[in-house]
């Protein structure tokens, strides 16, 4: 069968630097595959390789079994990924509806004008932001930026979301709200890659865990492999309270 | 929310649904009637040539508006579609004959052709590069141009009195002309709405906003910003051609004047840029202010001054212009005005 | 032939002096991420500046020079204050805009007091001669101060506090702040400086050609060009990219009309951008 995202060797260099190097894991359908690692081991980087900010030096990247190997990320938004990034970018100047609807219309399904603006009242509605759809997105507070980046990803009717530390900078309710939100995205039938460093969530929410150092992957499994594994908790080690958490997650 | 604000939100709605509904195109036939029928009732030409000025630089201004306001690209040297219309048609009227309309509209669309290729180059550009590529494009078209001589060099081209005889002669032809350039602010305006209710409206206004987040959401920017360029050199293309027409004469400095460019770009922040309306107000109110300083001797010399000074104050202070501020006090006026 | 290589020699000489003004413009998008329009004005104000000292002080050209630098340095700190701080943040359109009316109105007030008509700074300085050339004082004087200042700068960008001030508010401004660096004062002196070096590679142009209101526009240019050549945001690419432009222009003069030039640059400038958007030497900012 085959993935609905498979990595393969991918390798990306900056200056003198390996930020990832033969890098290759899978996404298949409707899971939620979980990208962890300690500071500067390549997530961020590994997301802008996949939905096409950079184009891998080495390796291939194929999304329904199409080559999307250096598209441009317009492109690749068209075959069916969206990406909720980690320093949320709002279109400061248009309003909450109006971001959705940009959001909707460029999708792969690409959309009219009016059937994008249906679709982007129910995403508003179904990630809490239907109270708030005619303030410009520049006046949101960072929870709202947050949701807000979540539902513009979730218009484009994705196949596979990349959330890029949506938990990042939010308080304990409005985390528990999210990880609800993200569970109930996947009910809806979109796989979900996600990065995260709240270990914790991470660890309950995902159905497999990757883990990454220095640009390489140091192991892959289910959540209580990955908890457990020797090399992982050595990358890890000095964070024991991080450790224990994980534990406790899985 | 108020009981009338609540109503009000439901007519909204209710005639959102159905575009031609919508107040704004009908408020723009209606202006553009009246602004090209006045003077011809009152047969007032003094009154004729100042409203031709102010339709010229409302055109400019809207259509640069697509590139500054929408898209977010300073389009420095927009001037450049004007002039090379004026050239086009000029030519093709003096040299080949033809009648006004069908040359005017072929230099449109010969220009907006030109454009999509420059366009396609210099759109890489970000920033300042791009403003600077724009102004490089406009010399270097007024340098081909001022060597060229099929469009007679550096003195440029004279329009025999005999191009006037097609359309009944000097006076009415005049008027013809102005009908014309009237007629073209009006599609300006138009234009200027109907792309801004657009699914490509939306997508360059992402842009605009943020360009990389813009793209990832899918939205096509190299395809889209050359669109948005080529259209928007269109229609000050064939006002180019209606304008020189009129004058009579075309010449590489007076077609492509830097300084007429950059006052179309105060024209638009003044009137508030990425709003339809906007552009359109602040050609007026500016073609205003410029008239009366050219009136007062001591300040024709500041002209430029007095532009950058109204541009810097705008910028730092109140950079969503005069309907940015109108609509943030009177949220209403979003819809009824645009 | 040799008349090519003295073409090419004096270009690279007065290119020095390209690469000085580059730099002011590149340091200034560098720190702040800011493209100044104002840089045209500033090299006009710079060639006023000497021209001034010399006709009312009776001041040498190169006695100015300290003198510009200063004024040049405290102008553009005002020029700061007054437009530039506000929008630094914003979107790049309004810095754009910002700086372009502030431009606007320098080059309006200066036609107005000084009319478009030429100006020259009269100064002579013998040369050296070789093969039947003479390359002139003045050529050669003005790229050994241009190099001498971009020395100057170096040491005080890695020598000095406040030069590492304004690296490290170039690099992360937030760390920087948080690091207790007073960054408002650390950009107006960066662009204040940028500005210096605009001025005094105007008064340095002042001594080798006739010079108009309306030169600015041309110099601002070719600093662009420059900057595009030898990397955004690097000062030392900035001096061998100003070298390279002087070079390219000595080939080209004994082949073209002058008025191609202008022509030249931005069919290169654009032509480069296209190929390396960053420039040829761009710093790779993290």
């Amino acid at each position: 069968m085959n993935a609905l995202l498979e990595v393969d060797g991918i390798s990306k260099r900056f200056g003198g630097l390996w930020a990832v190097q033969d890098l290759a894991f899978r996404v298949e359908d409707g899971e939620i595959l979980g990208l962890i690692g300690p500071n500067g081991a390549g997530k961020s980087t590994v997301f802008n390789l996949i939905n096409g900010v950079h184009a891998p030096d080495k390796g291939r990247i194929v999304f329904q079994g199409t080559d999307i190997t250096g598209e441009p990320p317009y492109r690749v938004a068209r075959h069916g990924l969206a990406r909720a990034h980690q320093i949320v970018q709002p279109l400061t100047g248009l309003s909450v509806f109006e971001n959705c609807t940009v959001g909707a219309c460029f999708g792969q399904d690409n959309l009219s004008l009016t059937s994008a603006r249906e679709v982007a009242r129910e995403v508003a509605s179904f990630v809490g932001l239907s109270d708030r759809l005619d303030v410009l997105a520049g006046q949101l507070t960072t929870a709202g930026k947050k949701r807000l980046e979540l539902a513009r990803a979730l218009c484009a009717r994705p196949k596979l979301l990349l959330l890029d530390e949506v938990l990042a900078g939010l308080n304990p309710t409005e985390t528990e709200r999210m990880i609800d939100t993200v569970r109930r995205i996947r009910e809806r039938g979109v796989a979900i890659l996600i990065i995260e460093h709240v270990m914790r969530a991470i660890m309950s929410l995902s159905d497999r865990i990757v883990v990454l150092s220095t640009g390489k992957k140091l192991a892959e499994g289910s959540p209580h492999e990955v908890a457990n594994d020797p090399a992982v908790i050595t990358a890890y080690l000095g964070d024991a309270q991080l450790i224990a958490e994980a534990e406790r997650g899985a | 929310m108020s009981r009338l604000a609540a109503a009000h939100a439901r007519f909204v709605e209710r005639v959102n649904r159905r575009s031609l509904w919508r107040p704004f195109p009908w408020l723009v036939l209606i202006v553009t009637a009246a602004i090209a029928l006045t003077p011809l009732r009152l047969d007032d030409v003094q009154l004729r040539e100042s409203l031709l000025l102010a339709c010229v630089y409302i055109t400019l201004a809207s259509n640069l508006n697509l590139m500054i306001g929408y898209a977010g690209y300073v389009n420095f040297g927009n001037i450049v579609f004007f002039g090379l219309g004026g050239y086009i048609c000029i030519y093709l009227i003096d040299s080949w004959h033809w009648p006004l309309l069908v040359a005017a509209l072929a230099a449109g669309l010969a220009v907006s052709a030109v454009a999509l290729l420059f366009g396609l180059g210099i759109l890489r550009l970000r920033g300042a590069f791009f403003a600077l590529a724009t102004i490089g494009v406009n010399e270097a078209v007024k340098a081909f141009v001022a060597n060229f001589e099929p469009w007679g060099g550096a003195t440029g081209i004279y329009l025999s009195l005999d191009a006037y005889g097609s359309l009944g002669g000097p006076m009415q032809a005049l008027w013809t002309a102005y009908l014309l350039i009237v007629g073209v602010m009006g599609l300006s305006l138009l234009l200027s709405w109907a792309i801004k209710s657009s699914k490509f409206g939306l997508g360059l206004l992402a842009i605009g906003q943020n360009e990389d987040a813009a793209a990832v959401l899918g939205v096509p920017t190299p395809r889209y910003k050359a669109l948005a360029y080529s259209a928007s050199a269109f229609l000050p293309a064939v006002a180019g051609g209606l304008y020189f027409f009129k004058s009579g004469i075309i010449e590489p400095t007076g077609a492509f004047d830097l300084s007429f460019s950059i006052e179309a770009i105060v024209m638009v922040m003044l009137g508030g840029a990425g709003t339809v309306t906007g552009p359109a107000i602040g050609a007026f109110l500016y073609e205003e202010l410029r008239g009366l300083l050219l009136v007062a001797e001591t300040f024709s010399h500041f002209q430029l001054v007095i532009a950058g000074a109204l541009l810097l104050l705008i910028v730092l202070f109140v950079p969503g212009g005069l309907m940015g501020f109108i609509h943030r006090k009177w949220p209403y006026t979003r819809w009824w005005l645009e | 032939m040799i008349g090519i290589v003295a073409s090419v020699v004096d270009g690279v000489l007065v290119g020095a002096v390209y690469g000085l003004a580059a730099m002011g413009l590149t340091l200034i998008w560098g720190v702040m991420n800011v493209i100044n329009l104002t840089h045209g004005a500033m090299i006009v104000l710079g060639m006023f500046g000497v021209y001034f000292l010399a006709t009312a002080a009776g001041l040498s050209p190169y006695g100015g020079v300290p003198i510009v630098i200063v004024l040049g340095f405290l102008f553009g700190v005002v020029v700061y204050w007054v437009s530039v701080n506000r929008v630094v943040g914003r979107p790049v359109l309004m810095s754009l805009l910002a700086t372009f009316a502030m431009n606007m109105v320098l080059i309006g007030l200066g036609t107005a007091l000084w009319s478009t008509s030429p100006y020259n700074v009269p100064v002579t300085l013998p040369g050296i001669t070789w093969q039947g050339y003479t390359f002139t004082g003045t050529h050669i004087m003005a790229a050994a101060l241009a190099g001498a200042i971009a020395g100057l700068l170096y040491l005080f960008l890695y020598r000095t506090r406040r030069g590492k001030a304004i690296r490290a508010v170039a690099d992360n401004r937030e760390a920087a702040e948080l690091t207790g660096i007073p960054t408002k004062q650390v950009l107006s002196m960066a662009f204040g400086l940028g500005v210096a070096l605009a001025c005094v590679s105007g008064a340095l142009i002042a001594t080798l050609f006739p010079f108009t209101v309306l030169s600015g526009s041309s110099y601002q240019l070719k600093s662009f060009v420059v900057t595009v050549l030898g990397g955004l945001g690097n000062p030392a690419g900035a001096l061998i990219g100003g070298v390279a432009l002087g070079l390219i222009e000595g080939l080209a003069t004994p082949f073209m009309p002058v008025s191609w030039t202008p022509i030249i640059e931005f069919a290169l400038f654009v032509a480069t951008l296209i190929a390396f958007p960053r420039g040829i030497f761009a710093f790779s900012r993290a």
